[in-house]
């Protein structure tokens, strides 16, 4: 085993996020050193990989992340996304980061209206991604969503870029909130940003219900670790 | 000087709030074939030249009120 130090990975934290710090422990369990960032700093600390978590950033105002693609510290995860760096964007983290630009596609409110919180079932279509590496070709992932705002919109012609170039990983086996294709996660067209709905902070400890989050977030910590060692 | 803008729906958008709006109005016996449910912006500016404004504003809905993958917007500038 190498002795490598943990990696670090940023956690954003805007007004109104509430699943930083499920999200800096889970990080943490897995062998990730997660560091805080707060929306108002202007520059990340040196991460191998930044999560936007969960939550309802400046209280969901105009559209979920609308605001807060706007704090000073998206412009830093813009620039650390343009070179390359690895983002996960978590339920309300993949809402900013749709608007935002860093990924494609809009998410709406769900076509039942109502606010979904419960276990789904999910497909996985790529394991070749950075995100979800560690999970095995066909398998599915069962993790928790908790969303009003989760049905998943890409226009005709943006949806077979994204299918022809496989930039959809995650699908719903039972779209809960009529994401179009049943989408529950997307990737941008270089890989390296990644947002999806439900919650794998959610699903880390067989306590919870499931452990099958560990098989993405893991798959951040063992990438962050190795653009860590590489960069080094 | 004062301006409106109207955010709506773009055409083909599954709109459940306008779903939900017209089978209420149905239930009260209004013969209601479709609602869609947009948003109202009213804003307060300083005065300037109308073309202007309206320019301006035109930024200001690609860079924020409005969504263009998934909402169209309307701007009317008064006085």
């Amino acid at each position: 085993m190498s002795a490598a130090p943990p990696p670090r990975i940023a956690v954003l934290v805007f007004p109104g996020s509430n699943d930083d710090r499920d999200a800096a422990l889970a990080l943490e369990r897995l062998g990730a050193e997660p560091k805080l960032v707060w929306h108002a700093e202007p520059e990340l600390p040196d991460v191998g990989a930044v999560v936007l978590p969960g939550g309802f950033s400046y209280g969901d105002y105009l559209r979920c992340g609308a605001i807060a693609r706007f704090a000073p510290v998206l412009e830093a995860v813009r620039r650390f996304a343009d070179d390359g760096g690895l983002v996960l964007g978590i339920c309300n983290g993949f809402q900013v980061l749709c608007e935002a630009g860093l990924l494609p596609g809009a998410l709406r409110p769900n076509a039942s209206l109502e606010f979904v919180c419960s276990d789904v079932t999910l497909r996985l279509e790529r394991t070749d991604t950075p995100f979800t590496s560690r999970a095995n070709a066909g398998q599915t992932l069962t993790i928790p969503i908790k969303h009003g705002e989760g049905c998943y919109f890409a226009d005709d012609e943006l949806l077979e870029e994204l299918e022809r170039n496989g930039q959809v990983v995650l699908r719903y086996e039972r779209n809960p909130n009529g994401s179009i294709a049943a989408i529950a996660g997307v990737t941008n067209e270089r890989g390296n940003v990644f947002g999806l709905m439900p919650h794998p902070e959610h699903a880390v400890d067989p306590l919870l219900g499931s452990t099958d989050g560990v098989l993405v977030l893991g798959s951040l910590v063992d990438a962050a670790r190795e653009r860590l060692l590489t960069a080094a | 000087m004062k301006a409106t803008i109207l955010v709506r729906p773009k055409p083909g958008i599954l709109d459940p709030q306008g779903e939900a709006v017209q089978s209420s109005l149905r239930q009260l016996g209004f013969a209601v074939d479709e609602a869609r449910v947009g948003r109202v912006i009213d804003l307060e500016l300083e005065d300037k030249d109308a073309e202007a404004t309206r320019a301006e504003l035109e930024r200001a809905c690609e860079q924020l009120l409005a969504n263009p993958l998934i909402e169209s917007y309307e701007i009317a500038v008064e006085g």
